[in-house]
């Protein structure tokens, strides 16, 4: 089972709920967590691994082989991107605007582009104390694209077929979050009673509806909005799972980097009943 | 010679982690900005395209969409395809498929094509076209405290930065046209290319955190990411009383980076209660602990922008 924590609006708790649902799960067997978010990746900071394995996310750009180059110009024109130029007899490359495709490579006449990798950012694997398996992907600073990194990262975990793997997802409705969700069997949307809550929930929910991802909905911090979020829901007929009050409680605890059962043992319990939930809405689906 | 205009400073609300606060300081901003004492004729944008908030606090009467068009998709023709397959190996993001329908003719999946255009080269029947997608719209609309430029990218679309870039552009030159000194600029959360291209150019960067690890661990990472541009940063710590270990952290970082923290504001009801109203915190009550703390980090930030003013 795979599942995606998605949410539009940023900061509403998708790694609060990705980090405990993870908890909750490791007696029911394997368990990955698997942090999408590349740009501000957060759930270390909740499930503390043992990050043991590095290796670098690398895009496979253009290296022009100066001898074989005839500067005919054929690779300027088939990059979508403009990360060729040609500047008198040169080829120039911008790695930054690269996307790795290898287009110019199959088209160049001369055979004179052999591709090197340019890392954009590392891709991190470990485990936790408690035995769930963690992946993340990190975008160095000051690199554009999350995206490939995402996709490299869903690359290197090897779960079994019966692990339960969890993918916490970037925030906002735009390809990386595409990225994260693809292959999820299910989408545990979190979100909050608030205007904004609501608007950036409408733009996730037409993202899984695009990809025919089943989804349900967390509603986190009740109480500090409206009841907004609950009638489009009910209206959309779209289940809502698991509901969190606000609290300054909770709140402070987050903050200093708990998940949900570490400050309200009860959490565990409702946490697996999510996930059964789950199950059923996703078995339901198939059949 | 062309004649000389003053250029508008450009503010960056950023943040790195989501949910600290953006937009809602932005929003408060922008009611300060009209107030009589300041009389700041001031231009808005929304960077934040995908999740784009700023109209539901500054209610605007939203201008005419205009149409921004992305990449381009590729697409086969299905009459002139054989199902040859020379395109499936020179797609790298496992974007071709045999048609469910007919194992004769291949189909792009337009959620995983990038638009690279590999297989349109690789197509030995000239089958594969790339064909241009509207990836969102985009809008000049009117506030009661100025002009708003903001947009709307399609759910699930490629937020290239090109789209940041195309409504902060025409930001720009409407507050040259109107003469208007400042534009605040709501920006995206993360630190990738929609960030990038909202600092682009801008004078200032307002980095909003919250006193929590995940707040001071993005907070890192999207100052690290001004400093590369080389835009100025300073630190707003919102929520600031809801872990004061945390609000510690942030102000002992700031202190050995040399990061001017230029205000700080508690946890106040009235920040989500003017929202919900779809009112800036300031307008729906000016005396709130909330309202008072960001009055002072206005002031704080228009100093930082324009020098120290003398009344």
């Amino acid at each position: 089972m795979k599942i995606a924590i998605a949410s539009g609006k940023g900061g509403t708790g998708k790694t609060t709920i990705a980090a405990s649902l993870a908890r909750s799960l490791i007696s029911f067997g394997d368990v990955w967590y698997v942090d999408c978010d590349v740009e501000a990746p957060n759930g270390h900071l909740f499930l503390n691994p043992d990050l043991k394995q590095q290796t670098r996310a690398v895009v496979r750009i253009p290296q022009i082989e100066k001898e074989k180059c005839t500067a005919c110009g054929k690779c300027v024109e088939v990059c979508q991107f403009h990360a060729l130029a040609k500047v008198g007899k040169t080829i120039l490359v911008f790695p930054q605007l690269c996307h790795g495709c290898g287009s110019c490579t199959w088209n160049c006449p001369e055979n004179a582009i052999v591709e090197v990798p340019n890392p954009i950012g590392l891709l991190e694997r470990g485990r936790t104390d408690d035995g769930i398996e963690f992946a993340r992907g990190v975008l160095t600073i000051s690199e554009p694209m999350p995206t490939p990194i995402i996709r490299q990262l869903k690359k290197i975990i090897d779960p079994c077929e019966k692990a339960t793997v969890i993918f916490d997802s970037p925030p906002g409705a735009s390809c990386s979050v595409v990225e994260s969700l693809r292959g999820a069997d299910f989408a545990l949307l979190v979100t909050e009673p608030t205007p904004f809550g609501l608007h950036d929930l409408k733009q996730i929910l037409g993202i899984v509806d695009d990809m025919h991802i089943p989804a349900g909905v967390v509603v986190n911090r009740v109480g500090i909005g409206n009841e907004e979020v609950d009638a489009y829901l009910a209206d959309k007929n779209i289940p809502v799972l698991l509901r969190v009050p606000f609290s300054k409680e909770l709140a402070t605890g987050i903050a200093a980097g708990k998940n949900l059962i570490e400050i309200l043992p009860e959490y565990q319990q409702q946490l697996q009943n999510v996930f059964q939930k789950i199950t059923s809405l996703v078995h339901g689906e198939r059949s | 010679m062309t004649d000389l205009k003053v250029r508008a400073k450009q503010l960056i609300i950023l943040s790195g982690k989501g949910g600290t606060g953006k937009t809602s300081l932005g929003a408060a901003f922008a009611h300060l900005s009209n107030q009589p004492e300041y009389g700041l004729k001031t231009v808005f944008v929304d960077a934040d395209v995908d999740a784009a908030n700023l109209s539901l606090v500054l209610l605007p009467e939203t201008g005419e969409p205009k149409a921004f068009w992305g990449g381009s998709l590729a697409e086969i023709d299905p009459v002139k395809c054989t199902g040859c397959g020379a395109c499936i190996p020179v797609c790298r993001y496992d974007a071709i498929f045999p048609d469910s329908q007919n194992s004769l003719v291949n189909w792009v999946d337009p959620v995983a094509c990038d638009g690279c255009a590999a297989c349109v080269y690789a197509c030995p029947k000239g089958a594969i076209t790339m064909v241009p997608q509207q990836e969102g719209n985009w809008y000049h609309s009117m506030t009661p405290y100025g002009a708003l430029f903001h947009a709307e990218l399609f759910p699930g679309r490629e937020n290239s930065g090109k789209l940041v870039t195309l409504v902060k552009q025409q930001a720009r030159l409407h507050a040259e046209d109107t003469l208007a000194p400042l534009v605040i600029i709501d920006g995206p959360p993360g630190i990738g290319c929609p960030v990038i291209s909202a600092c682009a150019g801008a004078d200032l960067g307002l980095v909003v955190t919250e006193p929590s690890l995940a707040g001071l661990h993005d907070m890192k990472r999207v100052l690290g990411t001004l400093q590369h541009f080389r835009v100025p940063a300073v630190i707003c710590i919102n929520k600031a009383d809801i872990f004061p270990e945390g609000a510690s952290q942030i102000k002992e970082y700031a202190l050995s980076e040399g990061f001017e923290i230029i205000g700080q504001v508690p946890f106040d009801e009235s920040i989500p209660q003017a929202m919900l109203q779809g009112l800036p915190v300031m307008a729906f009550n000016p005396d709130s602990i909330a309202s008072r703390a960001i009055k002072f980090i206005w002031e704080g930030t228009l100093a930082q922008l324009f020098g120290i003013r003398e009344h």
